[in-house]
């Protein structure tokens, strides 16, 4: 029998028998997800994003949206009325990273494709409370100056190949044309609008 | 899940369960010491000793009490790889459930609200409020709040349509959505000419103070040549096109010289997004019913 003493006073021990613990949790949930079609196989009809999108993506990713918006409708009613059909897990399987938040200071985004014209979202995103006099979400309108070169977007659809993203050698080769010259604000609206129209799998009537 | 991997969460899920109710057990201590002592560890630092004393009673039944949750809650719930546990519950289950529930519930106020006319429904307190609701939901982002709309998102609340105010033109942009097209007259005009044709626009409206007589009147044979075909002769508008009325001063992006010959010079292309695959029709029914209220006042 190992004496309390024992563990406490040989910190090797106790990081092995810490993480022998631990993984009990991680072997349990985690693992076997790596093996499931259910997380691992693509919805039918999934698309990947465009050049554009995805540099909008970064984009997204850069000036922290997600940090107050989620991508990740729960299946509650009180969710799907608002934004659609609840999300699965093979609608992200090219998600590298995932963006599912954890924080709804704003609404979900999941769905927001198509519900707004491009020209509201560059009105919101300009100055929120343009179009939304009780917002209070934080005004970008660098967006509208800063331009895209595209230099580093072949390179990241290279490394999303790697990871399983099904990018074609056309697209990898036309990615720095489609985005260079472009603002940041087309990048993010195109990203935005391509939101829940990856596939089109569930209708999202209400 | 395959036989192999709801084993695996199984088997390591009981084993954890059982592992930590040994360690409970094991590290006791309760044959030896079946009261507080005054028996130290027997280390010192700087004056601080510890007594070797058992788990108190409570904390070490709160433990148990964790081990005998977790097994109940896998026999209740699904956790156990493939087996579904005793209640049959599945958090889709529960959502088709809820909404079964809500259908059941609304479905007879949608149905019978559906069966009456946007005028009829004029005096349905209660449909109206399930509209502007669903109003304040989806459409309030652009239109505002109230309806009154913010710069080039129309203004519902004003009698003035750019594609007509009547339930069934309402109800076809809800559903359809529109797309407006106005042409960037830049290039064509040049920039004298998008200056005189903003001088005869304005006059229109008689919105503007000392404008050009001359500009105006070369305006106005540009604007018949390029404009009046979808603003009409008069300026008047054509809400079949969804071409605004210039003569009522009423302005979806600015009316000031700049936002006006800005307008000419680059074009508009307002859109409003089609519902119908995002809304049910009784639901348009009922928010046309509220919007068409909005500029009944």
């Amino acid at each position: 029998m190992i004496k309390h003493e024992t563990i406490e006073k040989n910190i090797g021990l106790m990081i092995l028998l810490i993480i022998i613990v631990i993984s009990g949790g991680g072997l349990a949930e985690i693992v076997p997800l790596f093996f499931q079609s259910s997380t691992t196989q693509p919805i039918e009809g999934l698309r990947t994003y465009s050049a554009l999108e995805l540099e909008g993506r970064d984009i997204y990713i850069k000036e922290g949206c997600h940090v107050c918006h989620t991508q990740m409708i729960r299946p509650f009613r009180a969710e799907t009325e608002r934004y659609g059909h609840y999300s699965t897990a093979d609608e992200h399987v090219w998600e590298h990273p995932f963006l599912w938040g954890s924080k709804r200071t704003g609404p979900d985004l999941a769905r927001v494709g198509g519900r707004y014209s491009d020209d509201w979202h560059k009105a919101h995103l300009n100055n929120p409370r343009d179009v939304v006099p009780e917002s209070k979400m934080p005004s970008y309108p660098w967006l509208f100056k800063n331009k895209l070169t595209g230099q580093d977007t072949e390179a990241k659809m290279e490394a999303l190949r790697k990871l399983g993203v099904p990018y074609t050698d056309e697209d990898v080769a036309t990615a720095r044309e489609a985005v260079a010259g472009k603002t940041e604000i087309d990048a993010l609206v195109a990203y935005l609008q391509s939101l829940g129209k990856l596939h089109s799998v569930y209708t999202n009537k209400r | 899940m395959s036989a192999f991997w709801s084993a695996w969460v199984s088997v390591i899920t009981l084993a954890v369960i059982l592992g930590c109710t040994w360690l409970l057990f094991a590290t006791r201590k309760s044959e030896k010491h079946k009261e507080t002592t005054e028996e130290t560890l027997g280390h010192e630092f700087d004056g601080i000793e510890e007594y070797d004393n058992p788990l108190p009673k409570w904390w070490f039944q709160m433990f148990l009490g964790t081990v005998i949750f977790g097994l109940g809650y896998l026999a209740l719930y699904p956790g156990l790889g493939n087996f579904q546990g005793l209640l049959g519950w599945s958090s889709h289950g529960q959502w088709e459930e809820e909404m079964a529930h809500a259908e059941e519930q609304y479905r007879p106020m949608f149905e019978q609200f559906a069966a009456l006319s946007v005028e009829q429904l004029q005096n349905e307190e209660t449909g109206l409020k399930m509209g502007q609701r669903m109003f304040a939901n989806n459409c309030s982002l652009c239109h505002g709040s109230a309806g009154t709309g913010a710069y080039g998102f129309p203004n519902l609340t004003d009698s003035d349509w750019l594609y007509g105010g009547d339930p069934a033109t309402i109800k076809a942009t809800i559903a359809n959505g529109r797309n407006g097209g106005m042409p960037a007259w830049g290039q064509v005009l040049g920039e004298d000419g998008v200056r005189d044709v903003t001088s005869y626009v304005l006059s229109l409206s008689g919105s503007a103070e000392n404008l050009d007589s001359e500009a105006v009147a070369r305006g106005q044979s540009q604007f018949q040549a390029l404009c009046a075909a979808c603003h009409g002769a008069e300026g008047k508008g054509t809400q079949a096109l969804g071409a605004p009325n210039l003569t009522d001063n009423t302005w979806l992006y600015g009316g000031s010289f700049e936002q006006v010959a800005h307008s000419i010079r680059n074009g508009r292309a307002g859109v409003m997004p089609a519902h119908k695959d995002l809304l049910s029709d009784e639901k348009i029914h009922l928010i046309a019913a509220y919007v068409y209220s909005l500029s009944q006042q």
